[in-house]
């Protein structure tokens, strides 16, 4: 509005032009999505600065789901931060699992049979397969596809009976022990295993059809939250957020572990960073998995039966049937509750390629009981800062895709 | 790993004569104690030098040894070169009183959050850093966390009595 003026000289007072040009003062909108929204799938809020329907800012806000997993650990025994790891990514806990059991096994500087290191992967593969599940049809969901979603859960339910015939849980698996698991696959497992496998490309290649070349999907998702590679890299973007920009670092290829050497597959890659190419990349790996899966089971075949953990007496904890029968194993069963083993000084850091990324646990161990300070590097923690950066200049409904195609966990969030 | 190493600290130690502290392989990494002012320097040089390209911060966090007088905290950087892929790891050590080291927020993006959670589990504070405030905890906490001296749960709670194992 224009102002009365006052002449300095005068001191008379005019009234303001009748014609002054009025400004328009622009006024921006604050929406809050989250911390409770069906659309943001987890726990954290931000606080979207709009301009209609464009986003100008964002600040998230995280931490709603924030139990200290760092400090418990400090209080537990090696064997008991399992059970702390499988919450990390509940999407995908075994590959948590196991990415613990490897710390340890790399601090004590155990040698792991072939064998389990085969079963392993077969777990791990299906449990990145079951995130990226999730993550892939959620992202139709939240473009307006619901069918696909209801559709591929049907698979990963198959992949959670498996984890269930293997340690008895489906989510929070606690899947595996410091040097192998806690018994072999029943047969049960393995029938349930081969019938996925049977079972699974159709539904996959069926689950594509609906939405690969879609053409809402495509309108909706390409050029969405889009994000170049050098930025990603600077943002420490790993996993297929990062491998969707176009860079080919995946932890399984780079620094092996659990005997990924021995198996041929591929890196899929993106090209602009997007949600559709980080849904096409989730969708590849898909891909790759079931083949590392179905080589595995190949290997294992040529095996001799039978060997399920490491010969680690002093780590691993031995079958109950064996300690109440048996003096030395209830000894052993004994050092290792009480925390009487003798776990070298030191630190350890070891990586495993998540279902989001580099899930790296860094271990200083002062020799005692439990973890002197363990820290976990949580893909989920360090790609969503990226997110305002990511959704600035797109409309509120492409922020939603974005959200959902980095597949945000809040449990890896927060930690 | 280990044929990286002798290259690595020759370079560091001709960079920086006086600020490298100790040098060593742990398991599979290099590790270098740095002086806290130093720090982004080396990570800058490391950043910078044409054959190290040190260009991927893995892991930034706090670690705190209330033993080492003078030395109780501490930041742990994880670097990373993809191209040749090896990895290195930086550490530095300072007092509880004087805990302030500069931010890496000037070279690596991702540094933003993982420096908030340092700060907020440890109260280390990072200079220059553009939004250095709690990220996890809720804003109204006293103490850190992650300090060794903080309780794992509060001493007085009276629902949890067990008094056959004490707790």
């Amino acid at each position: 509005m224009a102002e009365t003026v006052v002449n300095k000289g005068t001191g008379i007072q005019s009234n303001p032009p009748v014609n002054a040009e009025r400004v328009e003062e622009k006024e921006y909108s604050i929406l809050n999505l989250g911390p409770s929204h069906p659309a943001t799938h987890g726990v954290f809020q931000n606080i979207l600065k709009m301009d209609g329907e464009i986003i100008l800012d964002s600040e998230p806000t995280i931490g709603y789901i924030h139990r200290a997993f760092e400090k418990i650990a400090e209080r537990r025994p090696y064997n008991q931060i399992t059970p702390l790891t499988d919450r990390l990514n509940y999407c995908s806990s075994p590959i948590n699992n196991m990415g613990w059991h490897m710390t340890v096994e790399k601090l004590i500087q155990a040698e792991i049979p072939k064998r389990v290191e085969y079963m392993r992967i077969i777990i791990m593969e299906l449990s990145r397969i079951a995130d990226h599940l999730v993550c892939n049809s959620v992202i139709g969901v939240d473009s307006g596809a619901l069918t696909g979603f209801i559709y591929v859960f049907e698979e990963r339910e198959h992949i959670y009976e498996i984890f269930e015939e293997i340690c008895g849980a489906r989510l929070t698996t606690n899947i595996g022990r410091i040097g192998g698991f806690e018994r072999d696959f029943p047969d049960a497992a393995w029938a349930k295993i081969h019938t996925f496998m049977e079972k699974f490309p159709k539904v996959l290649k069926e689950f594509e059809k609906l939405l690969v070349r879609n053409r809402i999907f495509m309108d909706r998702t390409i050029g969405a939250g889009a994000i170049s590679a050098e930025r990603a890299l600077n943002y420490s973007f790993t996993g297929p957020n990062l491998r969707a920009a176009g860079v080919d670092y995946d932890v399984r290829v780079m620094n092996p572990y659990s005997g990924y050497q021995d198996f041929d597959f591929k890196i899929p890659i993106g090209t602009n960073g997007d949600t559709y190419d980080r849904f096409m990349v989730r969708e590849d790996e898909i891909w790759e998995s079931f083949s590392i899966i179905k080589q595995a089971i190949e290997k294992l075949e040529k095996m001799p039966k039978g060997v399920f953990h490491a010969d680690i007496p002093d780590f691993y904890l031995p079958p109950k049937e064996e300690v109440y029968n048996n003096m030395e194993a209830l000894i052993y069963h004994f050092k290792i509750v009480m925390g009487e083993t003798e776990i070298p000084k030191g630190e350890v850091y070891h990586a495993v390629e998540g279902g989001n990324g580099e899930l790296g646990f860094y271990l200083i161990s002062d020799g005692g009981r439990n973890p002197y300070r363990l820290h976990f590097r949580r893909p989920c923690f360090i790609y969503y800062q990226a997110y305002p950066e990511m959704i600035r200049g797109n409309m509120l409904s492409d922020a939603i895709v974005t959200l959902s195609s980095l597949n945000v966990i809040a449990g890896e969030l927060d930690a | 790993m280990e044929e990286i190493f002798p290259e690595l600290e020759k370079k560091l130690r001709e960079a920086f004569p006086n600020d490298i502290v100790s040098a060593e392989m742990m398991w599979d990494f290099p590790v270098f104690t740095v002086k806290k002012d130093k720090v982004v320097d080396v990570v800058k040089y490391l950043y910078d030098d044409p054959e190290l390209q040190f260009r991927f911060l893995t892991d930034l966090c706090g670690v705190h040894f209330p033993d080492n007088h003078g030395h109780e905290l501490g930041v742990v950087y994880h670097l990373h070169n993809m191209r040749r892929n090896l990895r290195v790891r930086l550490r530095t050590f300072f007092s509880e009183k004087e805990a302030v080291v500069p931010t890496l927020t000037t070279v690596f993006s991702a540094a933003n959050w993982m420096e908030r959670e340092t700060y907020d589990f440890y109260g280390i504070v990072f200079k220059g850093h553009p939004n250095l405030k709690r990220i996890l905890n809720v804003d109204d906490m006293v103490g850190f966390p992650l300090r060794k001296e903080f309780p794992l749960e509060d001493p007085n709670r009276e629902d949890k009595n067990d008094k056959m194992f004490g707790r």
